[in-house]
């Protein structure tokens, strides 16, 4: 990838980033940590990969997007929002009574919500099933699906993971945002899902091991899927809370809103880094 | 809805048998997948499989992801049948149901076989007498329990037709087929008046209802005069012929092959409670497990019979 691309999306990112504090901020509530830590994933697919179309978001040959850890919407909707699927404004309205906006993924009524999700290792299944559908109708198009660490410790996520293997999904990518944290603090000694990459081996997927947050080793693990004859997990080694000094590595910032003060200098944080400014 | 005649009245039939049938008859509609859990010989949707392979999908024993993986493949504008025992697709799989099918309503039809306590010899832990309940409360989930082939039959024409998540119920024990297909009209919603009568309504589902027929006949030869309504649609009941029930008859004693909490006989207590209030007396497995043995016993042991029927018609009719 160019330098100059590479630059584009990386304040895509921060953009991304910026408006999940938006979401957070002004319902004060959700889940700031997973979604600062998806930013890259979210901006590589949605302004570099996918063949999605924000004027018509249902279009049937689209790739599929599922966020199997629903509640990093936050990161979800500031990114249609900046991809022209609906207002920028409204952001500021997420988990608001009258918005649509919901406090986790609702497909009946936000533009570009592929899946209603947000109960832990459901969506991943449905990933699966858009990309078994695909096979059997021998449609073009791929599935992406972004998935927690924790979340690996949903017995479902090894019977979606079974699935894939045992149906050769190699329709399905999907990326394991390995943060290393979960609400009760690290996820080895909450209830441990390592070694993740040899669990799904083992389940018969391909298997990348990348850096979340750089771009080139997102773009050749999205490139070394499309060639694959199994289903791919990325398992993307990412900061929980990346690009918040104050958030990055803290458990604690998983599902909190920030103060005013707080919420002021993450932006000007996040603000500092557009354009190359770091 | 008439389909053209396929089942003889009074012939011996399983509604599970009915949906593997269905599903084989209506499969050429390429929009429908049929999906299974390591039961398709004895959900029937083995039918389906040989004759449409590339359309079936076996999830192995993994309820839950079957059930989210229907709602993936319904997105993309298929029609998935998502297929276990009752106990498994509304009870193991109820969270996958609820948040990735009746949330987003997506059109997935969840055919579960080997309902109540007919399943026999398998005992309690496959005796599922609690999913009419169960999937009565999720919002927008349309739930059918059939009587008879016929009825089954015409129930998975109608849910292909019909848009939205729907629960089909079908059980292993063969049952009399009580519709003639030549007359019977099908409709979700919609109840059916099979005896008219004035002292007492006594309304069934599933396999209850040929049971409340001969209830009928039996409360006839003492000089009672039962009304025999069917109610296949347990979400949305119809009201009307509930309603009507209970202002022109006074009475009603409902019976199904379902605990007596959260199913049909809730269902019409609802109703008649808010609109007409008339006594209404249920007949159902009587909030207990099941237990191991022949289904024709056990109907017998847990009063699931036309006998008791009737003696709960007369304690209905006695406290108008």
């Amino acid at each position: 990838m160019d330098i100059s691309r590479k630059q584009e999306l990386s304040d895509i990112a921060t953009k991304i980033r910026m408006g999940a504090l938006d979401c957070v901020y002004g319902a004060n509530s959700g889940h700031p940590g997973g979604s600062l830590s998806i930013a890259d994933i979210m901006a590589y697919l949605y302004f570099e990969k996918m063949n999605i179309d924000p004027k018509d978001p249902k279009k049937a040959d689209r790739d599929r997007f599922v966020l199997s850890k629903g509640h990093t919407c936050p990161a979800l909707y500031a990114t249609l929002a900046n991809r022209g699927f609906f207002s920028t404004d409204l952001l500021k309205t997420f988990r608001h009574t009258d918005s649509i906006l919901q406090g986790h993924p609702d497909m009946k009524y936000i533009p570009g919500v592929d899946m209603s999700t947000g109960s832990l290792g459901l969506g991943v299944s449905a990933a699966c099933g858009m990309a078994k559908s695909a096979k059997i109708s021998g449609d073009s198009y791929r599935v992406y699906s972004v998935l927690g660490d924790g979340e690996l410790e949903e017995g479902q996520v090894w019977e979606a993971a079974m699935f894939a293997g045992h149906y050769k999904l190699n329709n399905l990518t999907i990326f394991v945002d390995f943060n290393g944290l979960q609400i009760d603090g690290d996820i080895t000694k909450v209830m441990n899902p390592t070694p993740i990459d040899d669990k799904f081996r083992a389940f018969n997927w391909n298997v990348i091991v990348i850096d979340g947050h750089n771009f080139d080793e997102i773009e050749a693990a999205v490139k070394n899927a499309e060639s694959s004859d199994k289903p791919t997990a990325v398992i993307a080694k990412c900061v929980k809370g990346k690009g918040v000094s104050f958030m990055e590595n803290q458990a604690s910032w998983h599902g909190t809103a920030p103060t005013k003060e707080q919420y002021e200098d993450a932006q000007a944080q996040l603000k500092a880094v557009l354009g190359g400014n770091n | 809805m008439k389909l053209t005649k396929k089942y003889e009245l009074g012939k011996k039939i399983a509604t599970r048998e009915a949906y593997g049938d269905a599903l084989a008859e209506f499969g050429a509609d390429e929009r429908i997948v049929v999906l299974d859990a390591d039961l398709s010989k004895s959900t029937k949707t083995a039918n389906f499989l040989k004759l449409y392979p590339e359309r079936f999908v076996n999830c192995g024993i993994a309820e839950g992801n079957m059930m989210a993986v229907s709602a993936g493949i319904a997105t993309t504008g298929k029609i998935p049948f998502a297929s276990s025992f009752a106990m498994f697709a509304a009870g193991r799989a109820f969270e996958q149901v609820r948040n990735s099918i009746g949330y987003p309503h997506l059109n997935v039809k969840i055919g579960a076989t080997h309902a109540g306590i007919t399943v026999g010899e398998d005992g309690a832990t496959h005796q599922c007498n609690e999913d009419l309940g169960i999937m009565r409360t999720i919002p927008g989930m349309v739930v059918l329990n059939p009587a008879d082939a016929a009825e089954a039959r015409a129930c998975v024409k109608a849910a292909i037709d019909y848009e939205g998540p729907v629960y089909l119920r079908f059980g292993r024990l063969g049952v009399p087929v009580i519709f003639d297909e030549d007359t019977f009209d099908f409709e979700i919603g919609k109840g059916n008046l099979i005896k008219d009568g004035t002292d007492v309504t006594l309304i069934g589902t599933g396999i209850m209802t040929s049971e409340a027929i001969k209830a009928a006949e039996m409360l006839a030869e003492e000089g009672i005069s039962a009304r025999v309504i069917n109610i296949c649609t347990i979400k949305p009941l119809d009201t009307e012929i509930v309603i009507k029930a209970a202002k022109e008859t006074g009475a009603i004693v409902t019976a199904e092959e379902h605990n007596i909490i959260g199913g049909l006989g809730s269902a019409v207590a609802e109703a008649v409670s808010a609109e007409c209030p008339v006594p209404v007396v249920r007949v159902g497995v009587e909030d207990c497990f099941g237990k191991s043995g022949p289904a024709k016993e056990l109907l017998e042991v847990y009063g699931l019979t036309a006998e008791n029927i009737v003696a709960k018609a007369k304690i209905a009719i006695s406290k108008k």
